[in-house]
């Protein structure tokens, strides 16, 4: 009965507040920092969260290359499996993106606002890959120096629709741009662009430059834990942009010490 | 019209005694007076075209659009004061840009129809506004039912769906020569030539001033995109219909 036990949720509720009062009271006047959630120094993103690894790209005799799997992973979790994380900007770019997928999608929404506002104008124009370079730049600066970055880092490819020119920049989430002829994120930097930079050659077929992708490919699905070996690979050449569907990359395990396990027991177990 | 003022036309919240809005009329009257629009909704999807009279001599061929993309799989043709128009296709991009924003996804040509008619119609409502001089072709594909439509805005906020519509100086010509058309059995590419011939055959050389065509589609043959009309296609288009007409007046002569 409710009613009959008033007095005592009373009490409690009573002697609840003086021990909130006694409890509070010393460390206010102590002038100790407090660890409650609303004084604490505000904080913004410090890490990403569902992430995408290595995209790797490289200019060759017909235009431009990118390359990246297919993985958005939570922390060490491969959480989704069939993501695409290279994407046409209008009809001669290509964007691709490691790091945090939210942010990628939103960075997409927002150039494709722009790409259909560049339509609407209907007076010719179209954006070339440089320009995209450079505006993804200033925004990525601009977050980083609002302590909010978005935490990507980004290749852009194309080919500038005035010019025929080729382009291969990237960015990264505090705003640093750059341009060359062979680039690589993330892992893709350490164990990718050594290869790239010995195989690479200016005049390289299609075909060829394919390969060396896809080699790059494979190597960091070996060695990158946050790789998968379902990729995609993307075209930018003065006919358009054409991003593949994901397909899956042959890998070898006949190594011996894959084959038999137990080989290098008596060593120290390593290979 | 009867009795014009009186004072019942000085603000859009006034009713006249016998229950209009002069207002509103008067912003009817401004459309009826500029260049033809005509809206069809052919076999394979729809056409709009504009026809756009020419002030000047002096004027750089293609200035002046009335024709507008709005997103990918809708356009819209306006007609009636042009910066009117411009203020209603800047709102129905907005509109389109909130909903992606919103909902991930492009905005259906009813929906859209629907905002645009709210907008324009809220401009019917208040004393310190005037209503638009304007009225609205929508053009569009629907994803979600997988046909393509065509409404139609008018300065009073009201909005219907259409098989085919005309509104400007040619409206009631125009209105009959669709109707005569066989229009749900023709292709747009078909249609564009009958429409160009229409426009030919309203506009009084004499007494009218020169125009230029303008036209897009939203079919079957553009990827049911919304698309701009090549201006060399337009051209082949009016030298079909003017031959046509002085065919037409052979035959009247006989």
């Amino acid at each position: 009965m409710p009613k009959r036990h008033w007095p005592l949720y009373l009490s409690l509720a009573l002697f609840l507040r003086l021990l909130l009062m006694i409890g509070l009271a010393p460390s206010r006047s102590h002038g100790a920092p407090s660890q409650t959630l609303m004084d604490a120094p505000r904080q913004r993103t410090q890490s990403p969260i569902v992430t995408g690894t290595s995209v790797i790209g490289l200019k060759y005799k017909d235009g431009v290359m990118l390359a990246a799997d297919t993985l958005a992973s939570y922390g060490s979790l491969a959480r989704y499996k069939s993501v695409e994380r290279i994407r046409p900007v209008g009809e001669s770019t290509l964007l691709g993106a490691s790091g945090e997928y939210s942010d990628f999608q939103a960075i997409m929404e927002m150039l494709e606002d722009q790409t259909q506002e560049d339509r609407n104008m209907d007076d010719g124009f179209k954006r070339a890959p440089a320009e995209v370079h450079s505006y993804l730049r200033a925004v990525m600066y601009n977050r980083r120096n609002k302590m909010n970055p978005l935490w990507n880092y980004l290749l852009i490819a194309g080919v500038n629709p005035r010019t025929g020119g080729f382009f291969l920049g990237s960015v990264d989430h505090i705003g640093t741009a750059y341009e060359d002829d062979i680039l690589a994120t993330g892992f893709g930097a350490h164990l990718a662009l050594p290869i790239l930079r010995r195989r690479w050659r200016a005049d390289m077929e299609e075909g060829e430059a394919r390969a060396l992708l896809e080699d790059c490919m494979r190597v960091l699905f070996y060695r990158d834990c946050r790789a998968l070996n379902r990729i995609q690979i993307a075209k930018a050449t003065r006919e358009g942009v054409l991003v593949s569907d994901p397909y899956t990359i042959e890998t070898s395990w006949s190594l011996a010490a894959f084959a038999q396990p137990k080989a290098g027991a008596d060593t120290d177990g390593s290979w | 019209m009867s009795s014009t003022g009186a004072g019942y036309d000085l603000s859009a919240t006034t009713f006249s005694p016998d229950g209009k809005i002069f207002q509103v009329e008067y912003a009817t009257k401004a459309v009826e007076n500029s260049g033809t629009a005509i809206g069809i909704k052919c076999k394979d999807g729809i056409l709009l075209a504009v026809e756009k009279l020419l002030l000047s001599k002096l004027l750089v061929p293609g200035t002046n659009k009335r024709v507008h993309h709005v997103t990918p799989r809708i356009g819209v043709a306006v007609t009636g004061l042009t910066a009117d128009t411009r203020q209603i296709v800047n709102r129905a991009r907005d509109e389109a840009a909130n909903y992606k924003e919103s909902y991930g996804d492009y905005i259906s040509p009813k929906l859209l129809t629907e905002r645009v008619s709210n907008y324009v119609h809220y401009f019917t409502m208040h004393g310190s506004l005037r209503p638009f001089g304007a009225s609205t072709l929508i053009a569009g594909y629907d994803d979600e039912t997988k046909e393509a439509q065509l409404h139609m805005v008018e300065p009073s906020g009201v909005s219907y769906r259409y098989f085919g519509c005309a509104v400007g100086k040619g409206r009631q010509g125009a209105k009959t020569e669709i109707e005569k058309l066989k229009v749900m059995e023709m292709t747009c590419r078909v249609a564009m030539k009958h429409v160009a011939k229409i426009l030919h055959v309203l506009h009084d050389e004499a007494k009218d001033k020169p125009f230029e065509i303008e036209m897009s589609w939203v079919c079957e043959e553009s990827g049911f995109k919304h698309a701009m009309i090549d201006t060399q296609l337009i051209k082949d288009a009016e030298k079909w219909a003017k031959e046509s007409i002085e065919a037409d007046e052979m035959d009247d002569d006989e």
